[in-house]
Order: structure tokens, then sequence, then C-alpha cells
């Protein structure tokens, strides 16, 4: 259906979907993949969300929202969640659902912190723990737009408490090895590998400057994160010059989605 | 919830919810605080929740814009804190 792959089906109103889990992948030892098959999926955007909900046998229902992680593969979408703590939905999904196991979906859904690959514009994505989920979805669809076209350039700082946390690690180094206009920069809050350029400490106005871009160059800059985080980094950016129409943010829970 | 208290999610949350009764994705449309005039893009509300609903505040002075509760039958809908929704029907091709 050419029409809502191109608009990433901005028109259609939600309806929940029945799913079915085909891949579980541990990503961190607190973060998984979900991959799901999806009948009738309509295409989606990177940067945009699915709601999913569990039903108990008891009729009990939960529902939570979780941004995509990569471009559809066809009826499949693939999801990253991080269990928090006493996190009655991200504690199953993470470590409990197997293939096979149903569920429902309803989306995609949200249409504002979402990145196309026609823009051709530098982009600077600002990641706090698992707020690079959409993030890595804006990577690998700018991927999708295949070599030898005009690809804009990405800069991503990802800041984690360790390097157990980071989520990608292996396919961020891949895709920095592979590509001269994709720079990632990880920045440890708490434990730092040994030999890591920058000493521990939460993300700074530095940071920005040495690994972003300036504001001359009139980045879109999408930043998701938890709460605190995420209006740090906004406010940091707002006083650095970037234009606050071009910063783009996604909070999710004090300590999780 | 106190008003004072740090906002859990932003309007990216509405999203899901409105998505039901709405037949374009409305986050990306533009209200208008009735308390301040603030013009907001709906995904950047500050918005308390989830349970029992979803409440999103203006970000300029906090005066709530956008209740939703859903029960079993109905979704309820106040957005009488803003004067005005703009939705952008050029980004609707």
């Amino acid at each position: 259906m050419a029409r809502a792959a191109v608009s990433g089906g901005l028109r259609v109103r939600r309806t929940w979907r029945p799913a079915v889990l085909v891949e579980r992948r541990p990503e961190t030892t607190s973060a998984a993949t979900l991959v799901l098959d999806v009948p009738g999926w309509p295409g989606h955007l990177a940067g945009q969300h699915v709601d999913v909900r569990l039903t108990a046998p008891d009729g009990y229902q939960a529902a939570r929202s979780y941004s995509l992680a990569a471009p559809a593969d066809g009826e499949r979408i693939e999801i990253t969640v991080q269990a928090v703590p006493d996190g009655e939905v991200s504690s199953f999904l993470v470590g409990d659902a197997a293939s096979g196991d149903s569920m429902e979906v309803r989306g995609p859904v949200g249409g504002w912190f979402v990145w196309k690959p026609e823009n051709s514009g530098p982009v600077l994505l600002v990641a706090g723990g698992s707020g690079v989920v959409p993030l890595m979805a804006m990577i690998r669809s700018r991927d999708a737009t295949g070599p030898g076209t005009d690809r804009a350039p990405f800069r991503l700082i990802y800041s984690v408490r360790g390097p157990a946390d980071r989520i990608y690690d292996h396919e961020l180094q891949r895709r920095v090895g592979e590509d001269s206009d994709l720079d990632v920069t990880l920045i440890y809050t708490r434990t730092a590998p040994a030999g890591a350029p920058r000493p521990t400490g939460r993300i700074s106005i530095d940071d920005l400057v040495s690994y972003g871009w300036a504001a001359e160059l009139e980045p879109t800059c999408y930043v998701c994160g938890p709460t605190g985080f995420v209006e740090t980094v906004a406010n940091l950016l707002i006083f650095l010059g970037h234009d606050p129409s071009k910063i783009k943010t996604e909070r999710f829970g004090p300590s999780g989605p | 919830m106190d008003a004072q208290a740090e906002a859990a999610y932003d309007g990216n949350a509405l999203a899901g919810p409105l998505s039901e009764v709405f037949a374009v994705e409305v986050t990306t449309a533009v209200g208008r605080c009735r308390g301040c005039g603030t013009s907001s893009q709906l995904a950047r509300l500050r918005v308390y929740g989830l349970e029992p609903g979803l409440v999103g505040r203006c970000p300029g002075c906090e005066e709530v814009l956008v209740r939703i509760a859903r029960t079993p039958n109905d979704l309820w809908l106040d957005l009488s804190g803003m004067s005005a929704l703009r939705i952008q029907m050029s980004e609707l091709r």
C-alpha cells in the first residue's frame, strides 16, 4: 500500500491488532529486543512507537508504549525493552516472553519525534540509557536509504552508566567502521572501560560542543531519555544557540519506559 | 499528582490513546493554552500518568490542557484547557 508506506500511516486510525512474538534477543542483562509478527502492519517512520498490550488468563490487561527499534521488515517489527524495577510489562517482555506468545499492538503512533530519510541535513542524536532505541531506528533507517545516496551525516552521543549497559554495542561499532558519516561517542556516567578518553560523569556542555554539531550547521537534534536527562540536554542545546524548533525530545518515566 | 512534581512523560505518550479516536496523528498538532496563550505541539506537553488517566500540562504555565481517561466502554477526552487546536493538513500526504 504505497500511500501508507510514504506517510508512515499517519492518517489511519489505530486499533489493537494481534501480534506474535517470533524472537527475543538479549541486548544487556536487563534489556531485550523483541521481534513481533504483526499481520497487516502498515509501515512506520523511525522514531514512532507502538503500544503493546498483554492479557493475563484472568482477563487482566496492561499496556505500555515502546519505541520501534528498526525499520519494518514487511510485517515484522522490532522493539527493544528495558526492564524497569517493578515493571509488570517490561519484566515479562525482557525475561519471560517466549517465541509464539500472543499479544496485541496498536500503532505506529507518534509523528513528532520522527526522522524521515529524505531529510538530508545533519542530525545530532543524544541518548540517555534505553533512550537510544528510537535513535537506533533512525540510524538503521538512514542505512536503509542505501549507499551512494546523499545520506545525512549523523552523530550519536550515548550516555550509559557503564559498559554493561550499552545496547546495540557491536552493531554501532560495526556501523561506525563502515560509515564515515556516522560518529558515536559514549558517555560513561559511573564506570568507564579502561582507556576511555573521557572521565566518568554526566553529560556536559563540553560533550555537546566536542561531539555534537555547531549550531551554525543547523542540525536537527533528537534527545531521548529519562526526564531529567532530556531537560538538561535540551537546555544546554538552546544555550549553545540551537533553534528550539529543531530540538525534538522524547522522555520516558524517571526510571525507564 | 502535584503539579510541581517532575512530569514522567511527555505528549508523545498521548499518541496511542488519541490514535483510537482521531483519524490523523494529532500529537504534531499545535494547541493553544487557554491560560497563558502558549502554543505547543501536543508532543511537547508535560504528561502525568499513566493511571488513572493521562494529564497533559502546558510547558509554559503548567495549566492542564488535556485529560484522557479510558474505561472499558468509553474514552473521556477533556480539551477544555485549550482555546484552539491547529492540525497541519500539509503533513498528511
